[in-house]
């Protein structure tokens, strides 16, 4: 967070975008220099768009004109609200009074003028520059009732832009050039709906190495840093920003040097990339012959082809929420169907690993929540949520069944807890076949079903489990937050998070080991397959298969190529015996920097 | 130029309803005003600008020297203290 304050004297107007260093959690790794769009809750992106020189009056009109209308809503509204109440109770009329006396106050006025007649900016970046400047100056102060006018600030802008921009929304999907995306947090509507090929790194406000914007961006094997606290605030859009995903730092309007550095890091980055695609054809295979699978997690149908450039054998898990997230009504069995089809004529006969609809607490759009729950990760959520309502769960299930006479698919139930839960389940598979079959749609009878282990309960019981299903895939990343009993998107205990903690290797060695007792394959999907510092633990274990986001398989793949089945088997043995999560990983660390030292 | 030092002395210090009023009436003389801060930062606004005044963070207690220049300065000073002496119509 920045400490310096400008003095709101006279020097006040004299702006110069000076160069700020923040830090941040580096969640995907990769720097990249780009130009800014900021969106804020709303969704309003304001480009830095120059005006032609003969514009300047007009974007003076529009913004003098911005400013009668947002004054103007401003008297109705304190109207209608002292017309309701009678008298003024609360002080509301108060509030508006003042948002309109800083509409009215001059100093302000003409620093927005000056920016447009001065820079050539566009109304919108005028006003987003200027207001975002103001808000500065007021988080900076110590007492609270003066920093949380802030609010009040926001509110101006915001106003003011709505009436600017007159409700037209810019959207990512129609991007000309390239940019890095500053948000509060990334929802998962928005990345839906982003233009990927333009999109090059993200910055939040929020979020942990597992957040939803952390998932997307490595997705994508883009750069991102999050937990940045207030970056939406302290960058404007069309601002220059550096986002070194490898560092966790993000750094607004570099100087010179800062840009020369990162050039050059950048460069590099690049070779290694290079050194690790030559990788890309070859086999997963140990020194000693051993082979394993390493498969890619995706989010869309397209991720495939991105995987397979990568070096992947196939979709070890494909996320389907974003079906559902995507638009604001649920998917029809077309819509699903469609999605699976794409998604199998571009995998090409390797195996894809259908999940079916895992939509958290975490994961939810304001517009599908329905009443919020108190204790979400505990509450109605995934194969539960279908399970209340079989008519949907039906749907995708159908265009699962019928996509599997396109290719290798494979299904997978989410969270499951009770062996009635996944009875219960495959009941429901059980009536789609039946009524596929009676309307003589045709399907693969034999499609193989699994499940996630992602609750205790579910690796204590595993050997009841393994003989229902046909595979196991761990899915760490909600098994770490449920044994540690941590939530991973609340910053202050997120770094409780951590899957070198004994308690979690033992239950991912204990359901590798139902696995094979049992001869069903066990596969990782969680985070901890795609990072390197696990590989040779995974191996040692016993797993056969890794699925991890596509840019994190050329790494994997380089360790597992530089060591051998024995080597990686003691390195297991070894961290068995460990009481603690420090040692864990610092032995971890050791043994992996001696295959590949510039990893860490 | 005619200037005077006062004390804030309203419970929440020079919040949004009496920098507003301050401005109001600021805003209704010809003369420039100016209001300056001592202490670690000192800062000086324009006291007809209420987006400055709150960038004072004048909590309670908080001693501001009002300064008034122009044809109607004397005027202008009176009204100004006076909204200070009577803590803005406040308790």
């Amino acid at each position: 967070m920045s400490a310096y304050r400008v003095p709101p004297t006279a020097c006040h107007l004299a702006y110069f975008a000076s160069m700020e260093i923040k830090k941040g959690i580096g969640v995907s790794s990769g720097v990249v220099i780009c130009t800014a769009v900021v969106l804020d809750a709303e969704d309003l992106l304001i480009p830095k768009r120059l005006v032609e020189a003969e514009q300047i009056p007009r974007e003076i009109e529009r913004f003098d004109r911005a400013v009668a209308d947002s004054i103007e809503d401003l008297g109705k509204l304190k109207d209608s609200l002292t017309l309701h109440a009678g008298e003024d109770v609360a002080g509301v009329g108060g509030i508006f009074d003042f948002h309109m006396g800083v509409l009215r106050d001059k100093v302000l006025l003409r620093q927005i003028t000056d920016e447009i007649k001065k820079n050539r900016a566009s109304a919108e970046y005028a006003v987003s520059t200027v207001m975002r400047r103001s808000a500065n100056t007021f988080l900076a102060m110590t007492d609270r009732y003066f920093s949380e006018r802030v609010k009040d600030i926001h509110d101006i802008e915001r106003r003011l832009l709505r009436n600017l921009i007159g409700q037209k929304h810019e959207d990512l999907l129609h991007l000309t050039s390239d940019v890095v995306v500053i948000a509060h947090d990334l929802l998962p509507s928005q990345t839906a709906a982003l233009d990927r090929n333009h999109v090059k790194g993200f910055a939040s406000d929020v979020g942990g190495r597992t957040s939803h914007t952390a998932i997307v961006a490595r997705a994508m094997g883009i750069p991102a840093v999050v937990g940045l606290g207030n970056i939406t605030s302290e960058v404007s859009g069309g601002d220059i920003v550096i986002i070194d995903g490898t560092r966790g730092v993000v750094i607004v309007n570099p100087d010179a040097e800062q840009l020369v550095e990162h050039r050059e890091a950048r460069k590099k980055q690049l070779e290694l990339g290079k050194e690790l695609a030559d990788l890309v054809d070859l086999p997963a295979e140990t020194l000693d012959g051993h082979i394993v699978s390493l498969q890619a997690n995706i989010e869309f149908p397209e991720d495939v082809d991105d995987a397979l450039t990568q070096g992947a054998q196939g979709i070890g898990l494909y996320r389907t929420e974003f079906l559902y997230l995507a638009s604001d009504t649920e998917p029809t069995e077309e819509d699903h169907f469609e999605a699976y089809a794409n998604a199998l004529r571009r995998v090409g006969g390797r195996p894809l690993v259908i999940r079916t609809l895992d939509l958290g607490a975490d994961k939810y759009t304001t517009a599908m929540a329905q009443s919020p729950e108190r204790n979400p990760f505990l509450g109605d959520r995934s194969i539960r949520m279908c399970l209340h309502d079989i008519p949907m769960f039906k749907r995708q299930l159908r265009a699962v069944m019928r996509s599997s006479v396109l290719g290798d698919v494979r299904i997978m139930f989410p969270m499951i807890c009770t062996i009635m839960e996944l009875r219960q389940a495959k009941m429901v598979l059980n009536d789609v076949m039946e009524e596929l079959e009676d309307e003589g749609v045709p399907f693969r009878r034999e499609t193989p079903v699994g499940m996630m282990v992602e609750v205790p309960a579910a690796v204590i019981q595993a050997d009841q489990f393994a003989k229902e299903v046909n595979f196991f895939s761990i899915g760490t990343n909600d098994l770490i937050q449920y044994t540690l009993a941590v939530d991973r998107t609340n910053e202050k205990v997120a770094g409780l998070f951590c899957p070198a903690h004994p308690a979690v290797l033992k239950l991912v060695r204990d359901t590798i080991r139902s696995g094979a007792r049992n001869s069903i394959s066990v596969s990782v999907c969680g985070e901890m397959a795609g990072d390197p510092l696990y590989t040779l633990l995974l191996l040692g274990l016993g797993l056969n298969t890794f699925s991890m986001s596509g840019p994190d398989i050329p790494e994997v793949k380089k360790i597992i190529r530089s060591t051998t089945m024995e080597h990686a088997r003691q390195v297991a043995r070894r961290v068995m015996s460990f009481d603690s999560e420090r040692q864990v990983m610092h032995f971890l660390r050791e043994e992996t920097r001696k295959i590949i030292p510039e990893a860490f | 130029m005619v200037s005077k030092d006062v004390t804030v002395s309203n419970e929440r210090g020079l919040h949004a309803r009496p920098a507003m009023q301050f401005v109001d009436v600021a805003n209704t003389f010809q003369s420039d005003v100016t209001v300056a801060k001592d202490g670690l930062e000192p800062i000086e606004v324009d006291g007809k600008s209420v987006m400055q005044m709150i960038t004072l963070e004048a909590t309670k207690g908080t001693v501001l020297n009002v300064k008034a220049q122009g044809d109607d300065a004397e005027a202008a000073l009176k009204s100004l203290v006076e909204l200070f002496e009577t803590k803005f119509g406040e308790e």
